[in-house]
C-alpha cells in the first residue's frame, strides 16, 4: 500500500535538499573562488572581476611559488614530520593503550596509577611559556624533533585504541598466553593484526594533525628554511610583500609581472591543502568510526 | 615465600612497565616538568638571573594583571566567544544531522556529508587566508555578493563590533560537518520499532522526528553539552591569532592571544605564566566537573 505524502512534507523535502545543497556548496565555493583568483591575470584580480572561474588565464602565481626554494624545503619538512610523527605517534599509542586496556587488576596492578598519570595531562597543562622553556632547555629549539617529541603521546588516540582493545574478547589473550606467548608477543601477533581498523583511524588523525600543524613550527623554528609547510603558509598569508619579486626574477620569467598578492596566497593555500582534500573522502569510514568510538560508549 | 611471590609478580608485569616506559619519559619531560615552570607566575622574572634566583612576589603578578584596564575585556571576550561557539557547535550540528537524516537519496546524502566534512580538514593557517580574502571589504567575494543585493560592504574582520560573530560563525561553519558525525551515528542507533509504533499511532514524519528521533538523541546531546563545559575558556587561539588585528583587540583579544603577545613577543614570562596558570586552573576545575556530570548524566567514563 502506497502511503501518500502530504503536500507540506513534499515542500519540506524540496527545501531540505536545497538547503543542504547550499550548505554543501558553501564549503567548496570559497576554495573555488581562490582557485580562480590564483589562475587569473593581475588586471582581472585587481579589478575584482574574478568569481568562480579564472579570467585571463595565467599561471604566474604558481610559477612564483614553485620557483621558490622555500616551498620545497617546507614541503620536505612537512613530509618528514608526517612520516616520522606517524610512526612515533602510532607506536606510542599502541604501547600505552595496550597495558592500560588490561582492566583485570590481577594482571597489571599499577594500571590505575599509570592511567591517572596520563589522564592528568589531558586536564591540566603547564602553559605555553613553561613548555617552550622546557623545549629550549633540552636543546630542541630549531630542531626537527621539537615538532615530534613534545606531543609524542596523542591522548585522544590512546583513548580510542584503549577502548578498542578493551572490546576484544579476553579469550584470545588467554589462548595466546596458554600457548606460551608473553605480553609482547601477544600484543604484536594477536592484538595488532585484529586492530587494523583502529590503527587506520589513529593513523588518519595523526597524519592530518601533523600535516596541518603550524604553531609549533612558528615558535620552535628560528630559520624560515626549517618551517614546515603550514608555518610557511601562515607567514606568507599574514605578510606577503609583492616587492619581494626582484627585477632579476622578472627578467628570467616575465610572466611574473602578472603576480598578485591575492593570487600567491590563493595558490599557496591550494597547494598546501590539496593533498589532504584529495585523500580524506576515501577514508571517511575510518574517521567516522573513530569519532564515534571516542565519544560514545556502549 | 613472599620473596618468590614478589619477583614472580614483577616478572609478570615487567613487560607492561617496559611498554609504557618511553611514553612515561616523554610525558614526564614535556608535560610534567613544565608544571614546575608555574612558579614563574609568582616571581618577578628577569632573564638575566638563573631559574632559581628569581624574586618571589607572591600574588603581585595577578594583582597587577587584574588591574590592567584591558585585562577584564580579555577574559570577557574569551568567555563570550567560547560560550557562543559551544552553543553554536552544539545546536547547529544537531539540526543539520536531523535534516541529513531525512534525505532518502543515498548518493546525495553521502555527497553532502563528504563535502560538509571538508572545512574540518583545512588548518586555520590556510582557512584564515581564505577568509581574509573572501571577507575583504574591498575585493572579497562575500562583500561583492552583498553589494549585488544593494548592501554596504561589511568589515567582517576589521570592525570590532562584528569580529566576535565572524569568529563564531566561521568556526561553526568549519566544524559543522564533523559535528554531525556523532549525532548521525546516534540517530541510526535508534530502534526502528519505535518509529513503527509511532506510525501505528498515526504519527506523520514530523511527529515521528519530534517524538522518537529527538528523544532518542537527547542522551548524546546532553553528553556533548556536559563534556564541552571544560572548554569554556577555549576561544580558539589558532583561529583568532590568524584573523585578528590590533583594531579588534577590544572584542577579539582572548586569553591565549594575550598570553602569546605578553610571553613570546614582550618576553614577560612571569605575567604570561600567571595568566596561563589562571586559565589552566579554571579549565581544570571545569573539565573535572564536566567528566563528573558526564558520568552522572550518561554513564560516560573517560577511562
Amino acid at each position: 500500500m502506497k502511503i501518500r505524502e502530504s503536500n507540506s512534507r513534499k515542500i519540506f523535502v524540496i527545501f531540505n535538499y536545497i538547503f543542504l545543497g547550499i550548505l554543501a556548496l558553501s564549503c567548496i565555493l570559497p576554495l573555488i573562488n581562490l582557485f580562480a583568483i590564483s589562475f587569473s591575470s593581475r588586471a582581472m584580480v585587481d579589478a575584482n572581476a574574478v568569481r568562480f572561474w579564472p579570467k585571463d588565464f595565467s599561471t604566474a602565481a604558481y610559477e612564483y611559488i614553485l620557483g621558490n626554494r622555500q616551498y620545497y624545503q617546507s614541503f620536505a619538512m612537512t613530509i618528514l614530520r608526517v612520516v616520522v610523527g606517524w610512526f612515533v605517534n602510532l607506536s606510542l599509542t599502541i604501547l600505552v593503550a595496550y597495558p592500560l586496556s588490561k582492566d583485570d587488576p590481577r594482571i597489571f596492578r599499577c594500571r590505575r596509577l599509570y592511567t591517572w598519570f596520563f589522564l592528568i595531562t589531558m586536564c591540566f597543562s603547564g602553559g605555553l611559556i613553561p613548555t617552550y622553556l622546557v623545549v629550549s632547555k633540552v636543546n630542541l629549539v630549531n630542531s626537527f624533533w621539537a615538532l615530534i617529541l613534545p606531543e609524542a603521546v596523542p591522548m585522544f588516540c590512546v583513548l580510542i585504541m584503549m577502548n578498542f582493545f578493551k572490546g576484544l574478547p579476553k579469550v584470545i589473550e588467554e589462548a595466546a598466553l596458554v600457548d606460551g606467548a608473553n605480553w609482547f608477543v601477544t600484543m604484536w601477533k594477536v592484538y595488532i593484526p585484529l586492530s587494523k581498523a583502529s590503527l587506520a583511524t589513529v593513523s588518519l588523525f595523526v597524519i592530518v594533525n601533523h600535516w596541518n600543524a603550524w604553531f609549533d613550527g612558528l615558535i620552535y623554528m628560528n630559520m624560515p628554511e626549517k618551517y614546515p609547510l603550514m608555518t610557511y603558509l601562515q607567514s606568507i598569508v599574514l605578510k606577503f610583500d609583492i616587492t619581494k619579486i626582484t627585477s632579476e626574477m622578472l627578467m628570467r620569467n616575465p610572466n611574473l609581472l602578472e603576480v598578485t598578492g591575492r593570487g600567491i596566497k590563493g595558490a599557496l593555500i591550494l597547494l598546501c591543502t590539496l593533498p589532504i582534500l584529495l585523500v580524506y573522502p576515501f577514508l571517511q569510514k575510518y574517521f567516522v568510526t573513530g569519532v564515534v568510538m571516542g565519544s560514545v560508549k556502549e | 615465600m613472599k620473596e618468590k611471590k614478589r619477583s614472580a609478580w614483577f616478572k609478570r608485569e615487567l613487560p607492561f612497565h617496559l611498554m609504557l616506559f618511553p611514553a612515561v619519559i616523554l610525558t614526564f619531560i614535556f608535560k610534567y616538568i613544565p608544571f614546575t615552570g608555574i612558579t614563574m607566575a609568582f616571581e618577578q622574572y628577569t632573564p638575566l638571573k638563573g631559574l632559581f634566583e628569581q624574586k618571589w612576589v607572591g600574588l603581585d603578578n595577578f594583582i597587577y594583571l587584574f588591574s590592567l584596564p584591558g585585562f577584564s575585556s580579555v577574559i570577557l571576550n574569551t568567555l563570550y566567544i567560547a560560550v557562543l561557539k559551544l552553543t553554536g557547535n552544539l545546536v547547529f550540528p544537531v539540526i543539520v544531522a536531523l535534516l541529513i537524516n531525512e534525505i532518502r537519496a543515498k548518493r546525495y546524502k553521502k555527497t553532502v556529508q563528504t563535502v560538509l566534512y571538508l572545512p574540518h580538514f583545512i588548518s586555520w593557517a590556510a582557512l584564515a587566508g581564505i577568509f581574509i580574502d573572501i571577507l575583504s571589504p574591498s575585493g572579497g567575494i562575500v562583500n561583492q555578493i552583498l553589494q549585488m543585493f544593494g548592501m554596504n560592504p561589511v568589515f567582517f574582520l576589521g570592525d570590532a563590533k562584528i569580529f566576535p560573530y565572524t569568529i563564531v560563525l566561521t568556526d561553526v561553519w568549519k566544524e559543522l560537518g564533523w559535528g554531525t558525525i556523532v549525532y548521525l551515528a546516534a540517530i541510526s542507533g535508534i530502534d526502528p520499532t519505535y518509529y513503527e509504533a509511532a506510525k501505528i499511532d498515526g504519527a506523520g514524519r514530523f511527529k515521528q522526528i519530534l517524538h522518537v528521533t529527538v528523544p532518542g538523541i537527547i542522551p548524546i546531546i546532553l553528553l556533548m553539552m556536559v563534556l564541552s563545559i571544560g572548554n569554556v575558556l577555549q576561544a580558539g587561539f589558532e583561529q583568532v591569532f590568524n584573523l585578528y588585528s590590533a583594531q579588534v583587540y577590544s572584542t577579539g583579544d582572548i586569553i591565549d592571544t594575550f598570553v602569546y603577545r605578553i610571553g613570546m613577543i614582550e618576553s614577560r614570562f612571569d605575567l604570561a605564566t600567571a595568566v596561563g596558570l589562571f586559565k589552566s586552573i579554571i579549565s581544570f576545575i571545569l573539565i573535572i566537573l564536566g567528566y563528573k556530570l558526564a558520568d552522572k548524566v550518561a554513564g560516560y567514563k573517560v577511562f
